[in-house]
């Protein structure tokens, strides 16, 4: 059972959440700017006026009490990961009926020819796969070609089982004699399918349980791809090394990374982790946008295991999206990886118009660090302890008065 | 979770809504309805610690653990009521009542020194050491006219902040 697949078991992972504590490049992350995000919105301290009780300033906690519940009633952060229900449109006698045919043809027709499109693509793709994996061990830049080509055609196939129309906008990703890494926003593991049927990439990700466990063991191991658990905060540091020796070896595939770490809901971009940016090398940004009056492409891996979303996307009609590739960035001279991660999220979220939130989406797994709470603290403190020296000069100046 | 709001009926709308004293409007009790749902995860009536806690802006307030003791494993109705507190349509004695909820831990209706004080211990954190706390409650207290070992009633509560600018309203989102 994977983690993310029930909800008790996330929950239990909150509680040890002690286990989780994140690593000191990611508190900084997205403290950067989550701290103008908190201070903008914080309560500003009552100012100390002579007329006003201190105990008035002190037993008001109305601000911080609002900041909580204003939390509970709506945050950006949850927000992220709603899927989007679609209205109901079958409401009326005639519609009604048009909707059971629609289901009809969706589920015992449509459904059948596109799981026999996928069976048929998996044998030949299969058949062609195993052997020349092992025949042509010895030819590697050959095998490789063929390799590339043969991951391209079984994701073609599988983006046709589901329908997919999909738009490529800008020059297609190549192989240039410099360093280069793509990058592109997250929403479901399709993203990667999506974007490997016009380019053979090597992609980062997380290891996963069942049968897609299996063609990352097998398949996309012999595309170069680089595995990382997100749970190990020591992880990152290994994983940070082995991205840095594929960029630089002109033999490996071009690699692509999602910087969300997590899926979104494609309304939301989250904060990029910055590993990707800081590799010394050209990052190319790849904005991916679905469009949702065909179906929610979003995969809320806490909802639903990978195999019935794609259960869910083959009865749907359509996937339709658009897949921008963007021009290549370089770290300016001034610029932190951060501010660069800043930068390219920004052209990203732009270009598929979706919107950002500063936060950090491993936050689904466990709780924000304390030091956000700890700058709050800090400055109520402050203005309690300028209230106690004003009390006492006050009184000073009064008893030399009289 | 499906369709939610379809899961409340017109009566049950109406029954909520006349126990927050008709604060909110069936719109907004809607809206809070579908974020009820969404947070309590697994449909079970009520929300558990760990899932107001999965809210990064909730976990990152001084006195979240202070509103979990009045928050957690509630029904919708009870939390409709406790969240009313926040409406900008609900009175000075409304906000005030939730205000000193959060004081009174023990809801014995007294509000004691130790209570105020565990407050500002949430609110200030490692920054002001134990001894600049009771300074702070002493002197706030003592310039008030309580004496420092009293308990403070509802009554005094109101009395002390009723020249407060008490910032609580909160706007539930409605499409």
């Amino acid at each position: 059972m994977g983690i993310q697949r029930t909800g008790v078991k996330v929950s239990n992972q909150l509680r040890d959440s002690s286990l989780f504590r994140p690593s000191q490049s990611e508190v900084d992350l997205y403290q950067h700017d989550m701290e103008d995000f908190l201070l903008d919105s914080a309560a500003e301290p009552a100012a100390p006026h002579q007329n006003k009780l201190l105990l008035c300033d002190l037993l008001d906690i109305s601000g911080v009490l609002s900041e909580a519940a204003s939390a509970i009633v709506d945050d950006s952060f949850t927000r992220c990961f709603k899927s989007n229900i679609p209205e109901p449109w079958n409401w009326n006698i005639y519609l009604l009926p048009l909707w059971c045919l629609g289901v009809i043809v969706r589920y015992c027709i449509l459904f059948p020819v596109r799981v026999l499109l996928l069976t048929v693509g998996w044998i030949i793709f299969l058949g062609a796969f195993i052997p020349v994996h092992f025949i042509l061990r010895k030819h590697d830049h050959m095998r490789r070609k063929i390799e590339r080509g043969l991951v391209e055609f079984i994701c073609s196939v599988f983006v046709a089982s589901w329908t997919g129309v999909v738009k490529y906008h800008g020059p297609r990703p190549s192989r240039r004699p410099r360093q280069q890494v793509f990058v592109a926003n997250h929403t479901s593991m399709i993203d990667f399918i999506i974007l490997e049927q016009m380019t053979a990439f090597a992609v980062i990700m997380q290891k996963h349980p069942g049968w897609v466990g299996l063609l990352q063991n097998t398949v996309l191991e012999s595309l170069g791809c680089i595995w990382f658990n997100r749970t190990e905060s020591k992880d990152r540091h290994v994983v940070g090394e082995k991205l840095r020796k594929h960029v630089i070896d002109p033999e490996s595939n071009l690699l692509l990374i999602f910087p969300e770490g997590t899926c979104v809901n494609n309304e939301y971009i989250v904060m990029f982790k910055k590993g990707a940016f800081e590799l010394d090398c050209t990052v190319c940004p790849v904005a991916i946008k679905y469009n949702k009056i065909f179906v929610d492409a979003f995969w809320n891996s806490r909802k639903q295991s990978f195999t019935m979303h794609l259960l869910r996307l083959m009865t749907s009609w359509a996937v339709v999206c658009d897949v921008w590739y963007l021009e290549p960035q370089t770290i300016r001279p001034n610029e932190t990886p951060i501010e660069f991660a800043e930068r390219v999220r920004d052209m990203i979220a732009k270009r598929a118009g979706i919107k950002k939130v500063a936060w950090d989406g491993y936050l689904k797994y466990y709780r924000p660090s304390s030091k956000l709470t700890e700058k709050m603290q800090q400055k109520f403190a402050e203005s309690m302890l300028r209230r106690l020296r004003t009390k006492t000069s006050d009184e000073d100046l009064s008893t030399s008065m009289e | 979770m499906g369709n939610t709001s379809s899961m409340l009926t017109q009566y049950d709308i109406e029954e909520v809504q006349s126990h927050c004293k008709g604060i909110f409007s069936q719109r907004e009790i809607i809206s809070l309805y579908e974020r009820f749902c969404i947070l309590d995860r697994s449909g079970k009536g009520f929300i558990l610690e760990d899932e107001f806690m999965a809210v990064p802006e909730f976990a990152l307030n001084p006195l979240a653990q202070r509103l979990l003791r009045i928050l957690e494993g509630v029904n919708f109705k009870e939390f409709v009521l406790l969240l009313s507190a926040f409406s900008p349509r609900a009175s000075f004695k409304e906000k005030m009542e939730f205000i000193f909820k959060v004081y009174d831990s023990d809801g014995d209706g007294k509000v004691t020194t130790s209570d105020i004080l565990g407050v500002l211990r949430d609110l200030s954190g490692s920054f002001l050491t134990e001894k600049q706390r009771e300074q702070v409650v002493i002197q706030a207290l003592d310039q008030a006219g309580f004496s420092s070992g009293c308990m403070l009633t509802y009554e005094d509560f109101v009395k002390v902040l009723v020249k407060a600018n008490l910032k609580m309203e909160v706007e539930v989102p409605v499409d």
